[in-house]
C-alpha cells in the first residue's frame, strides 16, 4: 500500500529561498540547496520548489539550483514556475528533477501537457492549478473557477473540467492549490480536494491551508489527497515533519518512516 | 568502473549521480567496448517497453547485455530495466531480452484496494517491500523501508526462486528479482533516500562468485 506523501514547498527567488525560514542547525537559511538537504534528512517524500524569478533571462540561475539539489537529495523533487516551452521543461528535467510543473502556461496552452508527456513521460509532467470559490454557474457548475497570476486573474474555467481535461492530455499529477486557503494556515480545501481526487486517475497534492499536523489528516482522509503540500508549518520551525509523521500515524494513516 | 547504460531512456544522470554520491567510480556510455571493460553493468531507465527494447537494438546493446549476463558480470536492472530482462512485455506487446524467463504484466484497471477503492494506475509513490529470499543486495534492508516507485507494469518470473522480494499494490507483485548475477528493481533506489542507496552500495560492493 502506498505512503501518503508529506511535501515541503520551497519557493525561490533569484537563486535564494524566499520566506523568512527559521532554521537552526548551520542551515544556511536562504539556500534552497541547503534547505533540501535539511528536508531530505527530516523525513521529506519529496521537495517541491517553485521559482518565482520575476526575470525569464535569470532562469539560468534556478537550473543550476536544480543541478546542486539534485547532486545533494535522493528522493523526487519537482521544480514548477516560469516553465512555458518544451525547451523550459527539458532544462529542469535535465538538471535532476523527476517532474516539471506547469500552470499558467497550461492554460494558456493546454497542448503543452500534451506535448511534454510525449516528450517526457507522463511521470514527469505535473499540473499545478490555482483554484478559488465562486457562485456556481453554467460556465462553472462546480463553483470553483481556475485562476491565474497569482489569483488576480479568473480564467472562466471550471476547476473539475479543468482536471478532467488535463489528465486526458496526459498530465501524471495534479497539484490543487486553493487560493481562498493559501496562507491562512486554517486548513486545506478538503470538498473540491475530494472530489477531484476521487475522480481522477491520477495522484492529486493538495496545497494551501496548512497549519497544523491536524490540517493533513483531514485532507489526506476526508479530502482523499495522496498527497500534502506543507510550507510555513515547517519553514517557521513550529512543527516538524517527524512530528506531522508521527501523528498521521498515530491516526492511522500510511507514512514513510522518517529515517 | 561501472557503466551506466545510456540508451536514451529517461534520467540516467540521477543513477550515476547517487553512484557517485557512495564513492564508486562510473561512466554513463552506450559503448559497446567500454560496457565489456566495466567490472558492474547498471541498466536504469524510465519510459515504455517498446520504445527501450527498439533504442536496445539499435545501438546493439541487447546482444552485449545478453553476452555480458552469460559471462557473469554482476548486472543491476532498474525500473524498466527490470522489466525488459523479462521474456516478453505485454507494454506494446513487447519482445524482451529474456535473460531471467517469465514476461511483465500490467495492473489492470478497475484495480482495488482492500477497501474496494478504485487504485490509481500507475503505481506512484513510496512502497515496502517484504523481502523472500535472503540475497546480499538486500543485506541492512528491513521491512519499514520504503521506495520510490512509478510504473504501471511489473515483472512475473516463471521461477519464484527469482523473485528477491515483494511489494503489495491491489495485489502482491515482484518489486525486486535476481537471478545468478543479475539483480533489478521495480523501483527507483536511486531516489529512494537512505535504504534506497543502501542497496545501491550492496550491488556496488557485491561479488556474485564469493
Amino acid at each position: 500500500m502506498l505512503s501518503k506523501r508529506i511535501i515541503p514547498c520551497l519557493d525561490v527567488r533569484d537563486g535564494r529561498t524566499t520566506k523568512g525560514i527559521r532554521f537552526k542547525d548551520n542551515v544556511d537559511i536562504g539556500d534552497p540547496v541547503a534547505m533540501a538537504r535539511f528536508y531530505y534528512e527530516a523525513g521529506a517524500d519529496e521537495i517541491v520548489f517553485y521559482d518565482i524569478t520575476a526575470s525569464h533571462e535569470r532562469r539560468g540561475i534556478m537550473i543550476d539550483v536544480v543541478r546542486r539539489v539534485a547532486e545533494t537529495i535522493f528522493i523526487p523533487f519537482s521544480v514548477g514556475g516560469g516553465v512555458r516551452t518544451l525547451e523550459d521543461m527539458r532544462e529542469v528535467l535535465l538538471a535532476g528533477a523527476e517532474k516539471v510543473s506547469v500552470n499558467s502556461a497550461a492554460v494558456r496552452n493546454p497542448g503543452i501537457i500534451a506535448r511534454g508527456a510525449e516528450a517526457f513521460g507522463s511521470q514527469c509532467i505535473v499540473l499545478g492549478m490555482d483554484v478559488k470559490q465562486v457562485s456556481r454557474s453554467a460556465d462553472i457548475p462546480s463553483g470553483y473557477e481556475v485562476v491565474i497570476n497569482g489569483g488576480r486573474t479568473y480564467t472562466g474555467i471550471d476547476a473539475i473540467e479543468w482536471a478532467q481535461r488535463a489528465e486526458k492530455l496526459g498530465a501524471g499529477e495534479i497539484c490543487l492549490n486553493s487560493i481562498d486557503a493559501d496562507g491562512t494556515q486554517e486548513g486545506y480545501e478538503l470538498n473540491l480536494t475530494s472530489r477531484i481526487s476521487t475522480q481522477a486517475g491520477i495522484p492529486v497534492i493538495a496545497s494551501g491551508g496548512a497549519g497544523r499536523p491536524e490540517h493533513l489528516r483531514d485532507v489526506l482522509t476526508v479530502g482523499r489527497a495522496d498527497a500534502a503540500l506543507i510550507a510555513s508549518m515547517v519553514h517557521y520551525g513550529s512543527h516538524t515533519i517527524a512530528g506531522i509523521k508521527s501523528y498521521l500515524k498515530q491516526c492511522g494513516i500510511a507514512v514513510r518512516p522518517c529515517s | 568502473m561501472i557503466a551506466i547504460i545510456d540508451y536514451k531512456a529517461g534520467n540516467l544522470t540521477s543513477v550515476a549521480r547517487a553512484v557517485n554520491h557512495l564513492g564508486f567510480p562510473c561512466t554513463v556510455t552506450n559503448d559497446i567496448a567500454a560496457i565489456r571493460r566495466a567490472q558492474r553493468i547498471i541498466f536504469p531507465g524510465v519510459g515504455a517497453a517498446g520504445a527501450a527494447m527498439s533504442s536496445l537494438k539499435q545501438l546493439g546493446l541487447d546482444e552485449v547485455l545478453t553476452e555480458q549476463a552469460a559471462a557473469g558480470k554482476p548486472i543491476l536492472g532498474i525500473c524498466i530495466g527490470s522489466q525488459v530482462i523479462m521474456n516478453h512485455s505485454a507494454e506494446n506487446d513487447t519482445p524482451c531480452l529474456g535473460l531471467i524467463a517469465g514476461r511483465v504484466a500490467a495492473f489492470g484497471s478497475g484495480h482495488t484496494d482492500e477497501n474496494g477503492r478504485s487504485l490509481k494506475i500507475p503505481h506512484m509513490g513510496w512502497n515496502r517491500i517484504r523481502i523472500r529470499s535472503d540475497h546480499p543486495f538486500l543485506a541492512g534492508i528491513g521491512p519499514e523501508d520504503e521506495f520510490y516507485f512509478v510504473h504501471g507494469f511489473y515483472p512475473v518470473p516463471d521461477d519464484p526462486r527469482a523473485v528477491l522480494a515483494t511489494s503489495d499494490y491491489g495485489l502482491s507483485f515482484a518489486s525486486v528479482i535476481g537471478q545468478g548475477h543479475l539483480v533489478a528493481t521495480q523501483f527507483h533506489l536511486e531516489k529512494s533516500g537512505r535504504p534506497g542507496l543502501r542497496m545501491l552500495d550492496n550491488f556496488c560492493t557485491w561479488n556474485p562468485s564469493d
